[in-house]
């Protein structure tokens, strides 16, 4: 995966919360066998009608957040479905980072193998990127080696698992690190139940 | 010290520990599917790498499979991603239970079924349901792809150790209220990301009343409650329903693996990073009214009004969740029409499932303005349905009974509801466009399900029910 540590543009407000990974990439998307090419299907059925029209008040259609790295959400982004095709999405989109209150589990794993940062800030931040940024395009830095992010004249700080950081500044593959711990994945399997 | 099951399972399977890493954790069982796995077994050949164990991986097909016309596939594109799955397993050698075999059947369906499922293994699976398994006392819990590719390389995950949390479901259950409406209720009550950050093990009498097909649809949406994991302590009843199934120890091995999985329930006096608790006796056959799993009420009561609400994000998902769904604040759940009926799923689609929905609708027929799909979970619950006459049942009711696979639970193949339709659904998600871009989706207990079958609206199921002698 590529390394990541500053990124630079206007965020892009999404202002709800529980979004769940259907919504980031519809079912009828999941049957390619390729990693790329999701980016023209990210939140499908909210940026398009049934006649694949764009919804123009839909906030992905508006001119002022083209060109967009940085998603801005409510709680609990990223929720339900395991498909790592929502973060697939997201990357080829254009999307690097997402800033929300809280993310699910299994999303927040998906992103952190894919490069994508995803920052956890609290409800109260949130809420004023998240209006500072429907109000007018609003330029961001996200810098990862210093924890933190600077935008409306503020900067705000956030916590990040000193693993993930460490993987992410590097773009490091995780299977070929732990192709390093060999010697104990075979000496457990020699200890391990058979049932 | 006293410790609960989730540190004793864990604890057994830390490969390798150190400060500032999360835990190196070996994986006893990586079950596989065609739709999260294509691109894992690519980055397996570009690398140059092999499956390291084979022998712990079991593969089958089932979020995009017809369950009509077998074998033909009319969609190019899932017919390339279920041969991709069959020229995998077949390069990797990983054992495929293929559409028409036997053993096929819905991934969180079959692993129990052939005994590959028991108390104190890891189990993973390119699927959130994965926590299905969790009913049997072990850790069992849905990955992305690049992790089923890490698991298929290393046979381990970096894992940090989750919180662990109890949920206690006391009291008795009362007439007609169901497994699925005990984990509805809960998702309502406590929210859509409660457990997140945590494996939760469910407690108490009413849990360990259950047969071991009901604990997996509590355990099945744990997820929904945004868990990571969820479980129950293993007990007789888990033994009971392990012993003789095919990839289960046999003979004297069974007694001594027995000795260890009942060793690995939660310990007297065992702690948890949090507790909650229900009353079972609160709890009435469910119903969801929005675009979450948390979104729902009990059958006797109204959908809910922005005034029932404190947050004003909380007011405003409630005026998208109506928005989509077409209801009216206040509306009695009772008055909701339905035009589709899906019954399956992986949480709900086995033979207690399939008995239960035809308990309700023997004798009836279905309503002249509603679809009735019944989808069992595998090859082998439609057999033992069918050596039951169950399938007569649902036949003659008026019920289309088809052959097993993920189907309307999140319509990738042919079963799809219609844009602006309700579907009274016994799967697991009511999210928006689930079951088909602009359907509607209320999630229910399969007896919920065959009796808005029948009336064409949602009902009580009580009040149809023969009283318990």
């Amino acid at each position: 995966m590529e390394p990541i540590n500053i990124v630079n543009s206007v965020l892009t407000p999404l202002n709800r919360k529980n979004v769940d990974t259907d919504q980031i990439i519809s079912k009828e998307f999941l049957k390619r066998i390729e990693r790329t090419g999701f980016g023209q299907y990210v939140f499908y059925h909210w940026r398009f009608d049934q006649n694949d029209q764009p919804i123009q008040d839909f906030v992905l259609n508006q001119p002022q957040y083209e060109g967009s790295k940085i998603l801005v959400a409510h709680e609990n982004f990223g929720c339900g479905s395991s498909r790592e095709h929502a973060p697939w999405a997201i990357l080829d989109y254009g999307f690097n980072v997402v800033i929300a209150p809280s993310f699910a589990d299994i999303f927040h794993n998906n992103c952190f193998k894919n490069g994508i940062l995803t920052i956890a800030l609290s409800v109260a931040e949130v809420e004023e990127l998240l209006a500072a940024g429907e109000a007018s395009p609003l330029e961001t830095e996200v810098n990862l080696e210093a924890q933190t992010v600077t935008a409306n004249g503020k900067v705000y700080n956030f916590e990040i698992d000193p693993y993930y950081k460490q993987m992410l500044l590097n773009g490091w593959d995780e299977i070929s690190l732990t192709f390093q711990y060999d010697e104990q994945i075979t000496k457990y399997e020699a200890t391990r139940k058979a049932y | 010290m006293a410790k609960n099951i989730i540190e004793k399972v864990w604890d057994q399977h830390v490969v390798y520990q150190e400060d500032g890493k999360p835990d190196l954790l070996y994986i006893d069982l990586h079950l596989i599917h065609e739709v999260t796995s294509p691109q894992a077994f690519e980055g397996l050949r570009l690398n140059n790498r092999k499956v390291r164990r084979p022998d712990l991986c079991f593969a089958t097909m089932d979020h995009n499979v017809p369950t009509k016309n077998l074998p033909i596939i009319n969609d190019p594109i899932a017919k390339k991603q279920i041969t991709t799955l069959a020229e995998n397993c077949a390069e990797f050698g990983v054992q495929l239970a293929d559409m028409g075999h036997p053993d096929q059947g819905i991934v969180h369906v079959i692993g129990p079924q052939l005994g590959l499922t028991q108390p104190g293994k890891t189990i993973v699976c390119g699927d959130s349901h994965t926590s299905t398994h969790g009913a049997f006392g072990a850790i069992a819990f849905g990955i992305g792809t690049s992790e089923v590719e890490h698991v298929l390389s290393t046979q381990t995950l970096w894992q940090n150790k989750p919180k662990t949390m109890e949920i206690r479901v006391n009291g008795e259950l009362g007439f007609g209220v169901t497994a699925k409406d005990i984990i509805l209720a809960i998702i309502a009550k406590f929210g859509i990301d409660v457990g997140t950050g945590h494996i939760v093990e469910f407690t108490g009498k009413a849990i360990h009343k259950l047969s071991m097909e009901e604990r997996m649809t509590i355990c099945n949406m744990s997820i929904e409650a945004g868990a990571k994991a969820g479980l129950i302590s293993p007990d007789q009843i888990t033994v009971d329903y392990i012993q003789g199934r095919r990839y289960a120890p046999q003979d004297e091995e069974f007694k001594e693996a027995t000795a260890y999985w009942l060793s690995l329930a939660s310990d007297e006096g065992a702690t948890y990073d949090r507790i909650l608790e229900i009353d079972s006796t609160e709890i009435e056959p469910f119903v969801t009214w929005g675009t979450n799993p948390s979104m729902g009420s009990g059958i006797s009561k109204h959908v809910p009004s922005a005034a029932d609400f404190e947050k004003e994000s909380d007011k405003q998902a409630l005026q998208k969740a109506l928005q989509y769904m077409d209801l009216q604040e206040g509306t009695p759940l009772t008055d909701i029409a339905i035009q589709h009926v899906f019954i399956g799923s992986c949480t709900n689609s086995r033979l207690h499932d399939l008995r239960s929905a035809a308990s309700v609708i023997e004798g009836k027929k279905v309503n002249e303005n509603v679809r009735a799909i019944v989808v069992p979970g595998s090859f082998t619950v439609k057999q033992q349905a069918e050596e039951e006459g169950l399938d007569k049942i649902f036949l003659e009711a008026g019920f289309e009974w088809r052959e097993s696979g993920c189907s309307m639970c999140l319509a990738m193949n042919e079963d799809v509801v219609p844009a602006g339709e309700r579907c009274a659904s016994t799967s697991n998600r009511n999210f928006e466009g689930r079951q088909g871009a602009g359907s509607r989706t209320h999630l229910v207990s399969p007896q919920m399900a065959a009796a808005a079958a029948i009336a064409g609206h949602f009902v009580d199921v009580r009040e149809i029910l023969n009283v318990p002698v």
